[in-house]
């Protein structure tokens, strides 16, 4: 047992942060703000493998696995990379052109019945929508649905569009691979979560350090100690356990990938959520302002925790499985 | 990065799972909480068990007794003795986890051979004299005095907190030898007998009504001087050297435990008629079990990693603070969680029929004491954002 990253995923972390960190700078989220999807950009991460990882060589992917396509988005999470990174990345293999960048693929789990009106991100812009059904899985032609962009998302990063209805399309796969999307699709969005829990901790920690009251730097005060020390624990949580599930639907003899994938998902949305309503607070009013980065990470933290399953549904499904 | 376990480690595992199959039901029931005489011949005599069959001291150097596992062996060691239920480490806390291991690393020659078979066999039980009424969370403010008189330390002093002390033979007890210099510099660690005259023992019952704990009153105890583990005034130092024994994995065990309890609160549900239906129809108790149940996951996983860490690099990492301080929040929600679906069953501290009311009350109260033993979820905070976070210390 070694549960630590080796050397090989370690440089493949520090190549992509050093890669996001230039190209996703803080400085740069207001001009994303009016386009936060560019297919050029689009292109770069396919060429950097973001799409195609775990694809096989003679796909053009670099056959990886679902513990390096986690420490990847963890990455892209950290600094909230735009586009629908999930869906293209599982699309990869299903839809020509995902892994390469070249088709645009978003997508929908529509699993369960729900009166939610259908909301797509991205959705303007998509060539190919996924739908996830009980039975399987299905590509919508999304040109053809007469989607509306939304003027104001919740999440400035995150365009959504309005989608008057949705067709049942054409069946790509059967329902085990829908399951099998679904799972993986929320093991590398707690990955993006994970990347927030960090970034929001380490952000709001450097602040406390620097910022005065009192004559003093306020981290020296228990107040907010506390609130920082809490906001470790909660990202260790989302860490370690983002990659045991990781590890498990890579190697599924180490443990029951099920219970393991849901809880991720339950605790990586728990603890962004946490701390970036945490370094929204540790940063008072300027946390409250649109400049700094703070909101935009508690508003993707929502955006993702309505993607593969909520707290809520994976939680029930933990407790299936332990009742089972 | 990988969670298999080694073909050896599953090997060892396969030998305790066996020998444990065996011997934990032969050691038969726990006796009554407050039968000390009887507790103790249980605990002692299960420690002596482990120790004939070469399981005890997992993690101490085999040239004192020990097994010298390795840390993914520990970890295993661990798992299995909560699958098994076998009987706690109980009476042979301190002397296992604490006491013995500073004397393995501090103590001369004469007090290993002394000391350590014995604490293995389980012949000898330790307390710890560390806490005083005005000393807790500022451990190192401690004013119990120990004034040299030729070849003895004449001790006074007021120590409490100090766990099966009427039934220890000895107690790691942290004196003041130097009261002119800073706080931390003027300590020192001795193992005092505890048939000394000038000792005295007022037992302190807990919330829960059980005597666990005892005040200790010293007052003119002569501690012969060799007595004295490692130099005089160097006590706060080997204090922390026990920490290099605690690897992450002594939470393992426990986080074990509260998974299948948490599996246990499911089968309860369904079983207990609340508000026209059955519990387990609850939506809300169900998420709250889940929810609390991937949360033991990832302290889990957390252990693994810090395990993992500590094998490549072969010092503890600092996360020993952060998991005490999630493993304990969380043991007091989970229990709490059983409390309440206990309803009205958990008015009274004993099972009623099949319901293990008595069971699961007490050890809700039991779990108040998590957060406040072993550096407050207080302290573990201000560690956390000082030592790991790095921020400025508060003034004190």
């Amino acid at each position: 047992m070694d549960f630590q990253l080796s050397e090989d995923q370690q440089a493949l972390q520090a190549g992509l942060r050093a890669f996001v960190e230039g190209n996703y700078s803080f400085e740069r989220f207001p001009e994303l703000e009016k386009a936060p999807l560019r297919r050029e950009t689009w292109a770069e991460l396919a060429e950097m493998g973001i799409f195609s990882l775990r694809q096989g060589e003679a796909e053009g992917g670099l056959e990886l696995g679902m513990v390096e396509a986690v420490v990847a988005f963890q990455e892209l999470g950290r600094r909230l990379v735009p586009g629908p990174l999930v869906w293209s990345h599982l699309a990869a293999g299903l839809v020509e052109g995902a892994a390469l960048g070249e088709t645009l693929v978003g997508g929908l789990d529509a699993s369960r019945g729900s009166s939610d009106p259908i909301l797509v991100e991205y959705g303007d812009q998509l060539d190919a929508l996924l739908v996830l059904r009980r039975d399987g899985v299905y590509q919508v032609d999304a040109a053809g649905l007469g989607m509306e962009l939304v003027a104001t998302p919740l999440d400035p990063l995150t365009p959504i569009a309005h989608a008057p209805a949705l067709p049942r399309g054409d069946k790509l796969a059967d329902a085990e691979t829908a399951q099998r999307l679904r799972d993986e699709g929320a093991a590398l969005t707690a990955g993006l979560l994970l990347g927030i829990a960090e970034l929001t901790l380490d952000y709001a920690n450097e602040y406390a350090k620097t910022r005065e009251q009192f004559d003093r730097p306020i981290g020296s005060f228990q107040a907010i100690k506390h609130m920082l020390a809490d906001m470790y624990v909660k990202a260790q949580q989302a860490r370690h356990l983002a990659y045991a599930a990781a590890v498990t639907l890579d190697d599924p003899d180490t443990g029951d990938a099920i219970r393991t994938v849901s809880s991720a998902k339950v605790v990586a949305g728990e603890s962004a959520m946490h701390n970036a309503r945490k370094c929204i607070q540790i940063y008072g009013g300027m946390g409250y302002t649109w400049e700094l980065p703070p909101h935009y990470y508690l508003k993707r933290s929502f955006v993702l925790e309505n993607a593969f399953g909520t707290i809520a549904q994976h939680a029930e499904r933990v407790a299936d499985r332990l009742a089972a | 990065m990988d969670l298999r376990y080694s073909e050896a480690d599953e090997t060892f595992r396969k030998e305790l799972r066996e020998w444990l199959a065996q011997e934990v039901p032969r050691h038969g029931a726990s006796p009554a909480r407050d039968d000390w005489a009887a507790r103790r011949v249980y605990d002692t005599g299960w420690q002596r068990k482990l120790s004939d069959a070469g399981y005890a001291g997992i993690n101490w150097p085999r040239e004192y007794g020990g097994r010298g596992a390795t840390l993914t062996e520990e970890l295993v060691y661990y798992e299995e003795i909560a699958r098994a239920k076998a009987p706690y480490i109980g009476m042979n806390f301190v002397g296992i986890r604490h006491g013995g291991p500073t004397i393995v690393a501090e103590g001369s020659e004469e007090q290993k051979a002394v000391h350590l078979p014995k604490i293995l066999r389980g012949d000898e039980v330790w307390c710890q004299g560390f806490s005083e009424p005005n000393s807790g969370s500022d451990l190192a403010s401690l004013s119990t005095s120990a004034v040299r008189d030729g070849d003895h330390y004449v001790v006074n002093g007021h120590k409490i907190w100090t766990s099966f002390a009427h039934s220890a033979e000895f107690c790691e007890l942290l004196v003041r030898t130097d009261p002119d210099v800073k706080k931390h510099a003027g300590i020192s660690w001795l193992i005092m007998p505890m048939d000394l005259p000038g000792i005295e023992i007022r037992p302190l019952p807990t919330l829960l009504g059980e005597i666990d704990f005892s005040e200790v009153f010293l007052e003119d105890v002569r501690i012969p001087v060799e007595n004295l583990v490692g130099k005089e005034n160097d006590g706060w130092r080997i204090t922390n050297v026990t920490l290099r024994f605690e690897r992450g994995s002594a939470w393992a065990a426990d986080i074990i435990e509260l998974n299948s309890f948490l599996g246990e609160l499911a089968a309860l549900a369904r079983r207990t008629t609340r508000d026209d239906a059955l519990a387990w129809e609850d939506k809300a108790l169900r998420r709250e079990i889940g929810h609390l149940s991937a949360e033991v996951e990832s302290l889990w996983a957390w252990i693994k990693a810090s395990i993992s860490e500590t094998a490549k690099t072969g010092v503890p990492g600092l996360d020993g603070s952060a998991i005490k301080l999630g493993f304990s929040e969380l043991n007091q929600r989970i229990y709490e969680l059983g409390t309440n679906l206990l309803g009205r069953a958990g008015l009274v501290r004993e099972d009623l029929g099949d319901l293990p009311s008595g069971r699961i009350v007490d050890k809700f109260l039991n779990t108040l004491s998590l957060t406040i033993a072993a550096g407050s979820s207080q302290i573990q905070r201000n560690i956390i954002s000082e030592r790991i976070l790095r921020q400025p210390r508060e003034p004190r």
